[in-house]
């Protein structure tokens, strides 16, 4: 394995045991090293890094309000450009799916706009989880949360195709339980010019409801049942990525229902909403196939 | 005289020094542990550094991808992931007493 060994982030954080989002944090962190300048905005990963005095991680990292992510990291770059040192330093913006999808949407569409020269990673654990399980527009359908007790009315907003429609250079999906796949797709990132998005589904035993051993196992489900492919979008061409390509093929995915009924936030999602993933996957496969024919 | 830069940089920004268990020892979280079971182990049974899906997928990065993978039980927070996720079903969680 040509994984970089040296760690980022040290033990004994205050993190869930099991969260997938500090596994995520982990392996982008190796892929970036330490020539990195990160900034973050009110979450879980706030909460990673540590509190007065103290933090667990062994990199650099700007904490910005909610809404400003996006902006942060454009002051950033804007510095190192000024001191001579942009093409050292690689600017990452780290933020959750509140954090992205709502509150921090307009400064990332900003950034982006600019073609300003950073990457932006969101990792989706579909809600907000750091003040007690609210739902974001990243939450997908039927999902309990405490803001949405009979389950979620609205299906989950699709940041990567937001993003896509700047007209970036590089977008791609991840998967905490892909790590490896997840670790190339930042050492390849790294070396791209301009706005380069992540969007990472994380899975958050706490807020979706399952024990912290099936971490892994949900995760997976999730790319597996053809919900959560994963792919990049380099200068507009598709491309699928080696976990997600035996899911072109109908047949190879698992239903819906074994990722659904995995997890207690779907407890009572009723017939006709597990009727509207089967019909989203199909039209999400199909879309991928048509991309790929025709490019 | 006042410098009054290095003023303004201790009001905007704390400058946080990087610590092993910032949360404190978070091994205390669990009694359950896992622990390895070397004869099933593969990189022990072949000698060759190989699998580690342990090392992989520990969130807290506390299992080293040496021959035998160790385990940092102070800092493991008894999530279980590695022993769903290896091949050999050579992890088992077991109670640990620590003081
Ligand atoms: C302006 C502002 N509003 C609200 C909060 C409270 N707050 C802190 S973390 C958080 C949740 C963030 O959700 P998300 O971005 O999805 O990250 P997660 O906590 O799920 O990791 C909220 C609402 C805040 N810190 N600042
Ligand atoms: S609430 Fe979820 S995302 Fe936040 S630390 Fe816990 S497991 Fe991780
Ligand atoms: S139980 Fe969890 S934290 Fe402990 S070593 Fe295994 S994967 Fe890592
Ligand atoms: S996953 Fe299991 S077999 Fe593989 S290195 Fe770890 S303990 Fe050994
Ligand atoms: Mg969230």
């Amino acid at each position: 394995m040509d994984i970089v060994e040296e760690e980022f982030i040290n033990p004994g954080t205050r993190m869930c045991a099991g969260c997938a989002m500090q596994l995520i944090y982990r392996f982008a962190l190796k892929a970036l090293g330490p020539n990195t300048i990160l900034t973050v905005p009110a979450s879980c990963l706030t909460v990673l890094h540590g509190m007065q005095g103290f933090c667990s991680t062994k990199v650099s990292v700007l904490h910005t309000p909610f809404a400003t992510t996006g902006a942060a990291a454009s002051g950033i770059v804007a510095s190192l450009e000024e001191k001579g040192l942009a093409d050292n330093i690689c600017v990452v913006a780290f933020a959750g799916d509140g954090g992205t999808s709502d509150i921090g949407i307009q400064a990332l569409s900003g950034a982006a706009e600019r073609g300003t020269n950073f990457i932006y990673a969101c990792y989706d654990n579909e809600a907000y989880m750091n003040t007690g399980v609210q739902r974001s527009s990243s939450t997908p359908l039927g999902a309990f949360t405490a803001t949405t007790p009979g389950g979620k009315i609205r299906p989950k907003k699709n940041m990567p195709r937001i993003l896509e429609a700047h007209g970036i250079p590089y977008v791609a999906t991840a998967n905490g339980s892909y790590p490896i796949d997840l670790y190339d797709k930042f050492k390849r990132a790294r070396d791209i010019k301009g706005t380069r998005y992540f969007h990472i589904l994380s899975a958050c035993p706490p807020g979706w409801r399952f024990d912290p051993k099936d971490t892994i196992y949900i995760g997976r489900l999730a790319t597996e049942t053809g919900f959560w492919p994963l792919y990049e979008i380099i200068n507009g061409k598709f491309v699928l990525s080696q976990p997600s390509k035996k899911f072109l093929d109908p047949a190879k995915r698992k239903d819906i229902e074994q990722y659904l009924s995995a997890q207690k936030r779907f407890s009572n999602i009723s017939k006709q909403d597990i009727e509207s993933y089967r019909n989203y996957i199909r039209d999400q496969w199909n879309e991928i196939k048509r991309r790929l024919e025709n490019q | 005289m006042t410098d009054s830069k290095k003023d303004y940089q201790k009001i905007l920004a704390s400058v946080q020094k990087p610590v092993i268990g910032e949360a404190g020892k978070t091994g205390t979280w669990s009694i359950l542990k896992p622990i390895i079971n070397l004869e099933k182990c593969i990189p022990v049974k072949s000698g060759k550094p190989s699998c580690y899906n342990c090392w992989l997928y520990c969130p807290e990065a506390v299992i080293t991808r040496t021959i035998p993978p160790q385990i940092d039980l102070d800092y493991c927070k008894g999530c279980g992931i590695c022993v769903e996720e290896c091949p050999a079903k050579a992890i088992s969680m077991e109670v640990v007493k620590t003081e």
